[in-house]
């Protein structure tokens, strides 16, 4: 199916390889050569070398693990690399500590945002900027730069508000802003839109081109290669801590970038027969659930998913989605409505409803699954068995029979090309997407007749994306039900046979996957409805 | 009641207050930093030895007082060097500074006195004597606010006035101070005061002085102001008062001033219903004796809330892959 590619033959078959050579070094914000990291015995970064053009926008594309996050920080000063050279605006610098890296006018947005909850925001662009050992000067002085920042890149913040209080889009308005205010000229960007919802991704990329627009320089990693196609001017792919190549955006397309991150051709469409859906497997009828402050998430749903089919509930994040899954998966209570399993009403009540659906053939892979599927300091095989520690495979009575559990365990982890297949792992060392499929593995082979999937591939790479789809498709033609709510809007599209849009906890409409287009779906995200637009 | 009788029993609070409000600032400025401080007992206790000792053989409160803030200080960074650079367990770090001073001090004070334990007795000049303030005798005979001048705030002894005036010091060091930002953020989230280029070690360090710094003012108080002489023990669980006071204050000054001086004022309480009769039986001294450690229990088991420490604090920082 997906045979390697030599190294020489399609991988050299690009436009143009020479889009970031012969250029003039005054030209360059950024030249790394020879970059080289060893953490022990793992080499994070090969030999690394990178120019970045002033006034763009450069990608840094490539999978979890491939050396991204240590090259930046390296850029940053958060490591020192064991040799190589680092150019700032052509001169070499050894960055020694991040101090040294903002004095060079590098500033950094982490993907786990750096701030401190409790303090206001002009309390965090201040913090470690201060003019004196006094606060007053320094706070009324980063006031007014702030409007001034606010005005020039749109960049609205309230300073006095709470951190905790912001929503996740402002905390990283409040992290650029940060390194602006610190005078930075070249912007790293680590992962940003991994926590964001696209509205607020589309609000980040705003701001970006503004930043490029006034002469910024934007240094933007991730592995969303829509991301790439869509902001930036330049994209360089790393794979396996080796730079592998340098394009540029407009010269290139995801497929040939996803073969370059991977070194594999990969499919970026999922490839399924038609449906061929048989009886109702579960219904949810009228079902209302609130949070745990008592507000009404989601408010009077009903819906069904057949045998053989994949059903996609669509919608910007919160708008009841994860309410929805946990209700259904037993994880929270609901306020009324009734949830069929087969036609039977399944009992979801209380602290054991999520073990009670287990129980009777309702499988859940939970939208969170550092928090709510894995425990990460447990080694793999615990955590492929947690939930069904009680089954007899792993032993009678209150021994628990460890062999029998790890050998299911390596079992499984070949099945699922969980890597690296070594069961007595501690789970937090695999990496987002073998996580994954660690839950998918360990719900899956349970062959429950629902299967409730929440962001099947939040956080995971690319190659693993396509192997995650591929279960779930096949699990479906074994004639599962199967629900799958994701705010990937891509996702959904192609995964689905059925689509259900969310929006302000009620179902709005439904669509089929050939037929709707991206923006009546997007219409429908945002409450839009056909019924609303007749009636005004 | 009488006035008197009142003014007096506020007069004991301010004074049975005071080791418990400098020993829950210490706490502060440590907790506030994200280390985690339960030794704030062996720090106290320690100081209050060897202020006392040192006053004892001098004969000079100064010379008392600064043995006991170097012992306190030195205990303190010995603390910081097991929690901070060598990154153990900020709490067992605490406990064995508690057995530490515990054990040592009456090994020592055996060893050096002979008298079980004690210290001698301190001469006038190895105390700290009480001050009376300007125009104290002229005021007294002033109804209500001269007598509250001249009886409450006029005649406490220097620490009580430099516990007090800790307080506001606190507070503006922390919410107005470059450094006090950067203690606050480091106890929240250190990564993001490392990414800003400051040092998380250095500041905690920092912290963990002042904390000594406080504690062996506290414990001076115990043995060279209040008392003349150390005793056995004589800080009798003050250091953990002082942390419940400071959870019950949630990290924060002014109402750590309070808490201290609501914890000081059940002891005055205590002090006075000793012997007293309540519906004509005579209430046992030890059952009064318990009630500030009761309330306590009480106070922080239903009246606080959700008390939300500082987030990082009690786990050592380790720059990570």
């Amino acid at each position: 199916m997906t045979e390697p590619v030599q190294n020489g033959d399609n991988l050299q078959q690009r436009p143009s390889g020479a889009a970031a050579s012969d250029l003039a070094q005054t030209d360059l914000a950024i030249e790394l050569t020879g970059i080289n990291k060893r953490f022990g015995a793992v080499h994070a970064n090969k030999d690394i070398d990178l120019k970045v053009r002033r006034g763009t926008v450069h990608g840094i594309v490539g999978e979890n693990g491939a050396g991204k996050s240590t090259l930046m920080s390296i850029l940053y000063g958060f490591y020192t690399a064991d040799s190589g050279e680092i150019r700032v605006n052509g001169t070499p610098h050894a960055i020694t500590d991040s101090r040294h890296a903002l004095a060079l006018g590098i500033g950094m947005v982490h993907q786990h945002f750096m701030l401190v909850d409790n303090f206001s925001i002009l309390e965090n662009v201040v913090l470690g900027a201060e003019d004196s050992a006094l606060l007053g000067p320094s706070l009324d002085r980063a006031k007014k730069e702030l409007t001034r920042l606010a005005k020039e890149y749109r960049l609205d913040v309230n300073p006095d508000a709470i951190i905790e209080d912001v929503s996740v889009g402002t905390q990283q308005r409040v992290e650029i802003l940060k390194a602006l205010y610190r005078g930075a000229d070249v912007l790293i960007l680590d992962e940003p839109t991994g926590v964001l919802t696209p509205a607020e991704a589309d609000d980040l990329f705003r701001v970006l081109r503004t930043l490029r627009d006034q002469g910024k320089t934007i240094i933007l990693i991730t592995h969303k290669l829509r991301e790439i196609m869509a902001i930036t001017d330049y994209v360089s792919v790393m794979r396996q801590g080796a730079m592998v190549d340098t394009l540029k955006t407009s010269e290139t397309n995801p497929e040939q970038l996803a073969e370059l991150m991977v070194g594999r051709r990969v499919l970026l469409r999922v490839e399924k027969t038609a449906a061929k859906p048989g009886d109702t497997f579960l219904s949810v009828e009228n079902l209302v659930v609130k949070d745990d402050l008592g507000v009404t998430r989601v408010k009077d749903v009903s819906f069904t998913v057949r045998a053989g089919e994949i059903v996609g509930i669509a919608g910007v994040a919160g708008n009841g989605q994860s309410e929805l899954l946990e209700s259904v998966s037993g994880m929270r209570d609901q306020a009324s409505g009734i949830v069929r399993l087969k036609g039977t009403p399944l009992s979801l009540e209380g602290d054991d409803g999520a073990h009670r659906a287990r129980k009777a053939g309702l499988a859940h892979v939970p939208e969170d699954r550092q928090r709510m599927g894995l425990i990460t300091a447990f080694e793999e095989w615990e955590n492929a068995m947690l939930g069904y520690e009680d089954d007899p495979a792993y032993g009678k009575g209150i021994i628990l029979d460890i062999p029998a559990a790890q050998a299911q365990a390596r079992e499984r982890i070949k099945k699922f090309d969980i890597r690296p297949a070594n069961e007595r792992l501690k789970t937090a060392n695999f990496s987002g997407g073998n996580q994954q499929k660690i839950v998918l593995a360990r719900e899956m082979e349970r062959n429950p007749d629902v299967l409730i999937v929440g962001q099947p591939t939040r956080g995971v790479d690319i190659g693993a994306i396509e192997f995650i789809h591929n279960q779930i498709i096949k699990m479906r033609d074994a004639g599962k039900a199967i629900l799958v709510v994701s705010v990937e809007l891509d996702e959904i599209r192609s995964l689905a046979d059925r689509i259900l849009v969310m929006f302000d906890g009620h179902i709005v409409g439904e669509a089929d996957p050939a037929t709707a287009t991206e923006g009546e779906l997007g219409l429908m995200m945002a409450g839009v409805t056909d019924k609303k637009a007749a009636a005004e | 009641m009488d006035l008197g009788l009142i003014l007096s029993t506020l007069d004991a609070t301010l004074r049975l207050s005071t080791p418990l409000l400098l020993a829950c600032l210490a706490g502060l400025y440590s907790e506030r930093a994200g280390v985690f401080d339960i030794g704030l007992e062996g720090k106290m206790l320690a100081s209050a030895f060897a202020a006392a000792a040192v006053a004892a053989v001098t004969a000079n409160v100064w010379l008392g007082l600064l043995a006991g803030l170097a012992v306190s200080i030195t205990t303190a960074g010995l603390q910081g060097a097991a929690a901070i650079t060598l990154r153990g367990n900020q709490l067992i770090a605490g406990v064995a500074i508690n057995m530490l001073a515990a054990g040592l001090t009456t090994f020592l004070g055996i060893q050096w006195f002979g008298q079980g334990g004690r210290t001698p007795q301190l001469p006038v000049t190895g105390r700290f004597q009480n001050i009376d303030l300007p125009f104290a005798n002229e005021l007294a005979g002033v109804p209500i606010l001269g007598q509250i001048y001249s009886e409450l705030i006029s005649g406490h002894n220097i620490l009580v006035y430099v516990a007090f005036l800790a307080v506001p010091i606190t507070w503006w060091v922390l919410y107005r101070t470059r450094f006090g930002l950067r203690l606050r953020a480091v106890g929240e989230n250190p990564k993001a005061v490392d990414t800003a280029g400051i040092s998380v070690t250095r500041l905690r360090y920092q912290a963990v002085l002042i904390t000594g710094l406080l504690c062996g003012l506290a414990g001076a108080f115990f043995s060279i102001a209040q008392g003349s002489g150390f005793g056995n023990n004589m800080t009798a669980g003050k250091g953990f008062i002082a942390l419940a006071a400071l959870i019950f204050a949630k990290w924060k000054p002014v109402p750590a001033m309070f808490t201290c001086l609501l914890f000081g004022f059940l002891d005055a309480l205590q002090i006075r219903l000793q012997g007293a009769e309540i519906f004509g039986v005579g209430v046992p001294v030890q059952a009064i004796q318990a009630l500030p450690y009761l309330l306590t229990v009480i106070l922080l088991a239903g009246f606080i809330g959700k008390a939300v420490g500082p987030k990082a604090g009690g786990v050592a920082y380790t720059k990570e892959r």
